[in-house]
C-alpha cells in the first residue's frame, strides 16, 4: 500500500533550474580515453587487450571477473596506449585501459542491430544485459544482470523505476526522461518480461511535473504500468525510501528489494537495458550534469565513457569563479575531489563546482536538539551514534543500529552545531565491517 | 587565486539553522515577556536582567580562561540562560544575589559537568531553586508599595504596579486560600510575581514565535499544561470551577516553565513519545507540589526533578529503526 512520503528527510535548495532546461549536448572526446577496470560494485574486470591492440566501438575490452562483476566496453575505435593505474572520480587509483582515439568510430559487427525483445528468451535478455556491461547508473554501479536474477523471480511483483533524482543540482536523469522516454519505458517493459507477476511503477519527484505528465501520456495504454508522483524531499530516490513510498514495504540493511518482491532500477539503467537488448548497443556513453554556482554555463552533456572531465567542463564554459570545492556526484553523497582531471566512468553522473564550501564551518558541542533524529529517514539517533563511534564503543554502536545507516547525510546537513555526524557514522560502519572481514579471513585461514 | 580545492567527506551542504540562530530566536521570543516585566515592575527589572546575563557570560569566560580550555564560538547560550534566570527572579532581589545565581547556573550546573550540552538540569531553574533554598525570604518577596499620585520617576522605579501595589499573597496564594482571582489581570500580567512569569499574554506571543521558527514543538508544553489541568480538576477540590482552573494555569510560573524551561533541548527527552511522558510527569508533580503540598509554587522543583528522569525516559523510549520494527532490541553483553 503506497504512502504519501517517508518519515524524516530534508528540503534543500534544489538548484535544478541551473541546468534542467537546456537540451543535452552531445560531446566527442579530444584526448585519450581512460577506462578504469573497476566502475562497478564487485570484482574489477580482467583486461582482454594489451598495449598496441586495436579496438572498435562496442568492443569488450575487459571481462567481468566472477559473478558480481561487469564488462568494460570501448566507446571509441583506436589503439590501446597502455594499461596502467589512473585516478578515478572516486579518488582512487585504479588499473585502467588507456585508448588513443583514431576519431573514426568504427563499430563492431553486431553494433546497433535491432532485435525484437518480445521474441527473446529470458536467458538471452539477461545475457545481453550482462554482455553490454550495464550497471546501476544512478551512481551505485551494481551489475544489473545480477540484480535482474533474484533467487525467485516469481515472487517479484513490482518493478520500480527510479526517476526521483533527489540530489540537488543533478538533472541528467530529468533530461533523459524528457528526451528519451521511450527508451526508459522500453527498458521497463523488457524487465517486466523477466518477471511475469510484476507490475511497473515509475516514480518521479513532483518537482518534475512535465516529466510526470509525459510518462503518464506514454503509458496511458499500459495497464500494468503506473506513474507515481513522489513528494519532493531528499532522499526520496534512496532505495529504502522509494520502495516504502511506492509499495509500503520496508527494507533494512540485511534485506534487498528482491526480498520484499521489488526490483528497483534507475531510469538511465533502464534506457541502457533497452539499448543493449533491443538495439544491440552496449554501455558506451552516459549523460553527465556540469553545474554549481562556479560553472559558467551549467548544463548536461551526453559523453562517451572514458572521456576526460576537463574537456566536458571546458564545453560548459569552465569556471566563471574559482570554486572552493568540486564534487563528483551530488552535494549530499558525492565525492569532493582535488582535481577534475579524471575520466567519465559508468557511475560518474555529475561534476559540481561551488564558490563557497558550506561544510567548512567549525564544529561546536551537541545541544541535544534532536533535529538529526527527526530528519533521519531510518529513525536512527545520529548524535548518539556519533558519540559511540568517536569513543570506539563498537558493540553499542551496532546495538543502536548504526550499521543500518544508509549514509544519506540528512543528519550532518541539519545539525545546528555543524557536527560531522554522517562522516563519523559511515567511517565507524566501515571500521566495524573491516574488523568483521578480518576476523572472517582469520577464521578461514584456521580451517 | 589558489588552485587548491577543499576536500572533505559528504555531505557538502548545510542548513542555515545554527546553534546561535536558535539561541537568538529564543532571546527574541523572550523580548515581549522581558519588556512587560520592565513595564510592570520598573527599570530595576532591566538592571536585574543585565546583571544576571553579564554574570553568566563572565562566569563562562573566566572559567575557560582559568581552566585553560578553548571557549566555544560565541553562541548566545549564556545570554539565554541569564535572561531566563532573570525572568525567574523577583524584581526586588539584591543585585549580588542575582549575580550569584548566574554564577551558580553556569559554573556548577553547566561548566563543571562539561559545558554546553552537558548540563544535567535546567541551569536557570537550578539557580532559581538554589537561591530560593538559600535565601527564602528574598526570593518569595513580591511586595510592591502602592503610590497614591505616581510621578514618572515612580513609574520608572516601580513600574505600572505602583498604581495598585501588591501586598500579601500572590494570585496562587489567594487560590490556595480559597479566594477567587482576577483572570484578566492574570492573563495580561499586572500582578506580583517574578519578572517574567506574570504576563501569560507576552509569554504566549513569544511561544508562538518559537513554534513558527520551529525551535520547539507544542508536545511538551501542551502535555504538561493539560496533565496539570486534569490533576487540578481531580484533586483541586474545586471541580470544574473555571476561575480556579484557569487561575492555576495562568498563575505562577507554569506558562513560563512549560514553554521556555521544560523545553530546553539538553534537559528534555529526544523522542515525541518520551516528551509526552516527561510532560505528564511535570504536570502531575506540579499538581502534587501546588495542591497537595503546602507550597504555593511547584513548577521549578517539578521541572528539575523531571530533568533528572530524562536519561531514564530516553532509555525506555528508544525509537524503532526503520525496517527493524519487529526485531527485539539486541542487547550485547
Amino acid at each position: 500500500m503506497a504512502r504519501l512520503t517517508f518519515m524524516g528527510g530534508i528540503h534543500t535548495y534544489e538548484g535544478k533550474e541551473l541546468s534542467k532546461d537546456k537540451p543535452t549536448t552531445v560531446l566527442l572526446p579530444k584526448g585519450d580515453l581512460v577506462f578504469p577496470l573497476s566502475q562497478h560494485i564487485g570484482a574489477p574486470a580482467k583486461p582482454l587487450v594489451a598495449k598496441g591492440d586495436s579496438v572498435l566501438v562496442g568492443q569488450k575490452i575487459a571481462e567481468a571477473d566472477g559473478y558480481i562483476s561487469s564488462n568494460i566496453i570501448s566507446s571509441v575505435s583506436g589503439t590501446v596506449k597502455a594499461v596502467e593505474r589512473r585516478l578515478t572520480p572516486a579518488g582512487k587509483m585504479e588499473e585502467s585501459i588507456i585508448i588513443t582515439n583514431d576519431n573514426e568510430y568504427k563499430k563492431i559487427e553486431s553494433f546497433g542491430h535491432e532485435r525484437d525483445y518480445t521474441k527473446m528468451s529470458k536467458e538471452e535478455i539477461r545475457e545481453a544485459v550482462k554482455e553490454a556491461g550495464i550497471v546501476g547508473l544512478g551512481g551505485a554501479g551494481f551489475p544489473t544482470h545480477v540484480k535482474l536474477t533474484p533467487k525467485d523471480e516469481s515472487k517479484i511483483d513490482y518493478v520500480i523505476v527510479n526517476g526521483a533524482e533527489c540530489e540537488p543540482y543533478l538533472t541528467s536523469d530529468y533530461r533523459l526522461m524528457m528526451e528519451e522516454p521511450e527508451k526508459i519505458i522500453g527498458g521497463l517493459k523488457i524487465v517486466l518480461r523477466l518477471f511475469e507477476n510484476a507490475k511497473g511503477i515509475i516514480g518521479i519527484e513532483d518537482n518534475k511535473p512535465d516529466a510526470i505528465n509525459l510518462f503518464k501520456e506514454l503509458t496511458a495504454n499500459d495497464s500494468n504500468i503506473e506513474v507515481k508522483a513522489l513528494k519532493t524531499k531528499y532522499p526520496q530516490g534512496g532505495e529504502r525510501q522509494l520502495v516504502y513510498v511506492t509499495t509500503g514495504r520496508k527494507l533494512n540493511s540485511k534485506k534487498l528489494p528482491a526480498d520484499v518482491g521489488c526490483i528497483v532500477n534507475n531510469v538511465a539503467t533502464l534506457a541502457g537495458v533497452y539499448m543493449a537488448v533491443a538495439e544491440s548497443t552496449p554501455l558506451i556513453n552516459r549523460i553527465v550534469t556540469i553545474s554549481g554556482d562556479a560553472v559558467a554555463e551549467p548544463q548536461n552533456f551526453l559523453v562517451p565513457i572514458g572521456m576526460n572531465f576537463s574537456e566536458i567542463l571546458e564545453a560548459a564554459g569552465g569556471f566563471k569563479v574559482q570554486p572552493k570545492k568540486i564534487i563528483f556526484g551530488g552535494p549530499m553523497m558525492g565525492n569532493a575531489m582535488y582535481t577534475f582531471d579524471v575520466p567519465v566512468t559508468k557511475t560518474a553522473n555529475a561534476l559540481l563546482g561551488f564558490v563557497k564550501d558550506e561544510a567548512a564551518v567549525e564544529e561546536s558541542p551537541c545541544i541535544l536538539c534532536g533535529r538529526c533524529y527527526y530528519k533521519c529517514p531510518l529513525n536512527l539517533l545520529p548524535a548518539k551514534l556519533q558519540m559511540l563511534g568517536l569513543n570506539n564503543e563498537d558493540e553499542k554502536f551496532v546495538e543502536f543500529d548504526g550499521m543500518e545507516c544508509c549514509g544519506c547525510g540528512c543528519c550532518s546537513y541539519i545539525c545546528p552545531a555543524n557536527r560531522s555526524l554522517t562522516q563519523t557514522i559511515v567511517s565507524t560502519k566501515h571500521r566495524i565491517l573491516d574488523k568483521k572481514h578480518e576476523l572472517q579471513e582469520l577464521h578461514h585461514k584456521d580451517n | 587565486m589558489s588552485d587548491l580545492y577543499n576536500v572533505s567527506a559528504a555531505p557538502h551542504i548545510r542548513s542555515s539553522v545554527k546553534t546561535n540562530t536558535i539561541m537568538q530566536d529564543v532571546i527574541i521570543a523572550l523580548i515581549p515577556a522581558s519588556l512587560f516585566g520592565i513595564f510592570n515592575f520598573g527599570l530595576r527589572a532591566l538592571l536585574v536582567i543585565l546583571v544576571t546575563v553579564l554574570s553568566c557570560v563572565v562566569t563562562e569566560y573566566v572559567y575557560c580562561k582559568l581552566m585553560k580550555i578553548k571557549s566555544e564560538p560565541w553562541d548566545y547560550s549564556d545570554v539565554v540562560t541569564g535572561l531566563l534566570l532573570a525572568l525567574n527572579l523577583p524584581v526586588s532581589i539584591p543585585f549580588w544575589m542575582a549575580a550569584l545565581g548566574g554564577v551558580f547556573a553556569i559554573l556548577i550546573v553547566k561548566m563543571l559537568f562539561g559545558g554546553l550540552g552537558q548540563n544535567f538540569m535546567n541551569p536557570a531553574l537550578a539557580a532559581r531553586v538554589f537561591l530560593f533554598i538559600s535565601f527564602p525570604g528574598r526570593m518569595a518577596s513580591f511586595l510592591v508599595d502602592k503610590v497614591s499620585s505616581p510621578t514618572v520617576v515612580d513609574f520608572l522605579r516601580g513600574g505600572v504596579l505602583v498604581l495598585d501595589g501588591v501586598s500579601g499573597a500572590t494570585p496562587l496564594g489567594q487560590l490556595k486560600a480559597g479566594e477567587t482571582v482576577d483572570l484578566l489581570k492574570l492573563f495580561v500580567g499586572q500582578i506580583g510575581g517574578t519578572i517574567g512569569e506574570t504576563s501569560a499574554l507576552a509569554l504566549l506571543i513569544g511561544a508562538a514565535y518559537l513554534f513558527y521558527r520551529k525551535v520547539i514543538t507544542p508536545i511538551i508544553p501542551f502535555s504538561y499544561i493539560l496533565s496539570f489541568a486534569v490533576f487540578a480538576l481531580i484533586f483541586g477540590g474545586h471541580g470544574f470551577d473555571a476561575n480556579y482552573l484557569l487561575g492555576q494555569i495562568l498563575g505562577g510560573g507554569l506558562i513560563l516553565g512549560a514553554f521556555y524551561m521544560a523545553t530546553d533541548y539538553v534537559t528534555c527527552p529526544t523522542t515525541p513519545k518520551g516528551q509526552i511522558i516527561f510532560g505528564v510527569f511535570l504536570g502531575v508533580m506540579t499538581g502534587i507540589f501546588r495542591i497537595i503540598g503546602t507550597s504555593v509554587e511547584g513548577v521549578s522543583f517539578a521541572i528539575i526533578l523531571g530533568n533528572l528522569l530524562v536519561p531514564l525516559i530516553d532509555n525506555f523510549t528508544r525509537p524503532r529503526t526503520f525496517g527493524k520494527e519487529r526485531e527485539k532490541n539486541v542487547k550485547q553483553k
